[in-house]
């Protein structure tokens, strides 16, 4: 029986997986489109100008993001579940039912956003077409729905993890889903008072990104290493709870950066600074941990005298590797570039930010959801050992180029607000626009475009890599 | 025969990450109680006996803010004046100042504001930074952008460019049109307002305050 789940033949809860996956990745396909047609605005302001303008295209682009990624985390958590728990998860049905009520409400959400876009300024526009809240513009009735949708899920987590081997993975799972649920509902009121709003919204904004998803791609990570590679089972368990324990050891209180100058006390000032500063560090934590057990375990195995590469998934293990440098250069590096107060009162709301949340949530998030996605391509096709095909080297070094190079142009750009906009304007409307006009910004602008082209193209790959290489003849079965 | 370390055990990092973790959430929650009191709205009689509030209430609208330096604080801070009219009123009683408030913060979500522009800095990079809008020199009276709508108030100005913002192009990159209508604008500008009395710990810096330093002017 446990065969059968490993293998995700005959397991209801890895279908269910395999749809999440397909969905999130057909929503990464579209976050990509409407960021092409926003960096074109940049470049041309007239294109689709009063027809799809760039504030439509933008939280498209962001809110296809956050979806994708909600999906991808779903999909990972079921596809895991029975290897973990060896046993079905329990309430798949439910599971399933409340997939397709998720798929179909996020349809309506994308199709009001791209036909109906505003409404008058009343409560019926925030309960049907916008909440106007950046990241989280889904309409009340929609965040109603999404709650019931969580609830369902974390219900299915629990069953299952409650019956079954209860592993320290499948542990930290359940503590942070209930957490990533809960923090929703702090995003779910209208005050008049943007302060109140802002502060509460960073709520579910930070402590998403910066902590409850954090945690989750530790504990993929954890998974990972051990079906990929092999990894010690304890091993690996253990270094899962010190990445916990630093993750929101560091992570809640970080929170503090973005209470700098929202009207919120100066003491945020100090909090902030401090847990943030120490945010990269289970980042580099999290990286060790990666590459430490895979020279481990291939280090254990050529003693033994064979010479053969201890992974039975390349492109997944690409990915996860991927991750562990993309977590710690674009949230780590890049966050800790502008979380200090001083330097912040300057880079605050400018493409500094731009540049990092690209490089961060890439890195973070989207590497380890792609590996995901091969690991369960691996799973339903029923490989042992799934090779790298041309196309998959293709894939990843086109998307991870050209998400670093808009994450460099992003940051020029970053540069020439700062010092134009902000230092010498004092960010005023004409101060804004002196920065914007600059041949260094638009230069940059320009290649920004260039850059999501080619993730753009990359991306392509990697949909037509995800569709054919589980019948691909080169791997190992 | 040595016991097995605590630093290798499994259960002991277990602990550990749950008491970080409860700590650090504790610490969390005791610091909203204290923010969640020091940003609620004032009152109009705050502002009447001169209270400073963090987040002043929707009556600061019959008052006339500036952003100044204070020494005390070495950043800037708005400072709420004598009155001053908008809309050719300063005598708006809490109810209806809380509810020109209302419209216009419904107004900013509803339109999508923040996906262009930052508000307190946060939202899209697409156009400026509103957090101190209402003090813009280009809005005053011998402001470029009052000019260019014919409008004799920065109030007036700001909800003419509001209802007919391509009509008004500033730059290559215009704002379009997003169908509001006048009584909608005038609730954004008492927003707008309103969202400049806000104390945000001198966000943005020296706001206005050099004019066409770049063209040595």
């Amino acid at each position: 029986m446990a065969n059968n789940h490993l293998t995700g033949i005959g397991s209801e809860s890895k279908q269910l997986a395999t749809w999440y996956l397909t969905v999130a990745a057909i929503l990464f396909g579209a976050q990509l489109l409407f960021g092409l047609v926003a960096a074109i605005q940049y470049v041309m302001p007239g294109f689709l100008f009063e027809i799809l303008d760039f504030s439509i295209a933008r939280m498209l682009h962001i809110n296809a993001l956050v979806v994708w990624m909600v999906f991808a985390m779903f999909g990972s958590v079921y596809w895991l579940l029975p290897d973990e728990t060896g046993i079905e998860t329990i309430g798949i049905k439910v599971g399933k039912l409340l997939f397709w009520v998720f798929t179909a409400a996020i349809v309506v959400v994308v199709l009001v956003f791209l036909f109906v876009q505003v409404g008058p300024a009343d409560e019926t526009t925030i309960w049907f077409i916008t909440e106007g809240r950046e990241y989280i513009e889904a309409p009340r009735w929609a965040d109603i729905g999404i709650v019931v949708v969580v609830l369902g899920f974390v219900f299915n987590l629990y069953a299952t993890g409650m019956k079954g081997n209860r592993s320290g993975i499948v542990t930290v799972i359940m503590a942070d889903m209930l957490a990533f649920a809960g923090i929703y509902l702090a995003g779910m009121f209208f005050t008049d008072n943007i302060t109140v709003d802002q502060y509460w919204w960073w709520w579910v904004i930070h402590l998403w990104v910066e902590a409850t998803w954090e945690v989750y791609v530790g504990a993929l990570a954890a998974y990972g290493l051990i079906t990929m590679i092999g990894a010690h089972r304890k091993v690996v368990e253990m270094w899962l709870w010190i990445e916990v324990a630093m993750l929101f050891g560091s992570g809640i209180l970080g929170m503090g950066h973005h209470y700098f100058w929202i009207g919120t006390p100066e003491y945020w000032w100090e909090i902030g600074a401090l847990f943030s500063a120490l945010e990269p560090l289970p980042l580099v934590a999290m990286f060790i941990h990666v590459l430490y057990d895979w020279g481990k375990t291939q280090g254990a195995q050529e003693a033994l005298g064979k010479k053969t590469s201890v992974i039975n998934n390349k492109p997944a293990f690409t990915w996860f590797v991927l991750n562990a440098f993309g977590n710690f250069l674009g949230a780590g590096v890049w966050g800790f570039f502008h979380t200090m107060p001083q330097v912040n009162l300057y880079t605050h709301g400018t493409q500094f930010t731009s540049a990092h949340g690209h490089l961060a949530f890439f890195g973070a998030y989207a590497t380890i959801l792609i590996g995901m996605m091969y690991l369960a391509v691996q799973g339903t096709n029923g490989i042992k050992v799934l090779r790298s095909t041309k196309t998959s080297i293709w894939a990843v070094s086109m998307i991870a180029g050209g998400v670093l190079g808009m994450t460099v142009a992003l940051t020029l750009a970053g540069y020439v607000q700062v010092l134009v906009s902000r230092a010498q304007m004092g960010a005023t409307w004409a101060g804004y626009f002196d920065g914007q006009s600059g041949m260094w910004f638009s230069q940059a602008m320009d290649w920004r475009l260039l850059m999501g082209f080619v993730t753009f193209l990359g991306f392509l790959l990697l949909a037509k890599d995800l569709l054919t290489t589980g019948k691909n003849p080169v791997h190992e079965r | 025969m040595t016991n097995k370390s605590v630093w290798s055990d499994s259960r002991f990092w277990q602990r550990s990450a749950s008491w970080v973790t409860g700590f650090a959430a504790i610490l969390l929650i005791w610091l909203t109680f204290d923010t969640s009191a020091q940003i609620s709205m004032g009152t109009d009689s705050d502002l009447q006996n001169g209270v400073t509030k963090r987040v002043p209430g929707p009556t600061v609208i019959n008052y006339k803010i500036t952003y100044e330096m204070s020494t005390k604080r070495g950043h800037e801070v708005p400072v709420i004046g004598e009155k001053e009219k908008f809309f050719g009123r300063d005598d708006y009683s809490e109810e209806e100042a809380g509810e020109l408030l209302h419209l216009g913060k419904l107004g900013s979500q509803a339109k999508n504001c923040m996906d262009c522009h930052t508000l307190l800095g946060n939202g899209g990079y697409y156009a400026p930074d509103l957090t101190k809008a209402w003090l813009d020199p280009a809005w005053g009276p011998e402001g470029s952008l009052q000019a260019m709508t014919g409008k004799n108030t920065k109030e007036e100005a700001m909800a003419e460019f509001l209802q007919h913002p391509s009509q008004y192009p500033t730059h290559a990159r215009m704002m379009p049109n997003l169908g509001i209508t006048a009584k909608e604008a005038k609730g954004l500008v008492a927003f707008l307002k309103h969202l400049s009395s806000i104390d945000t710990n001198g966000f943005p810096r020296n706001f206005g305050k050099i004019q066409g330093a770049i063209h040595g002017k």
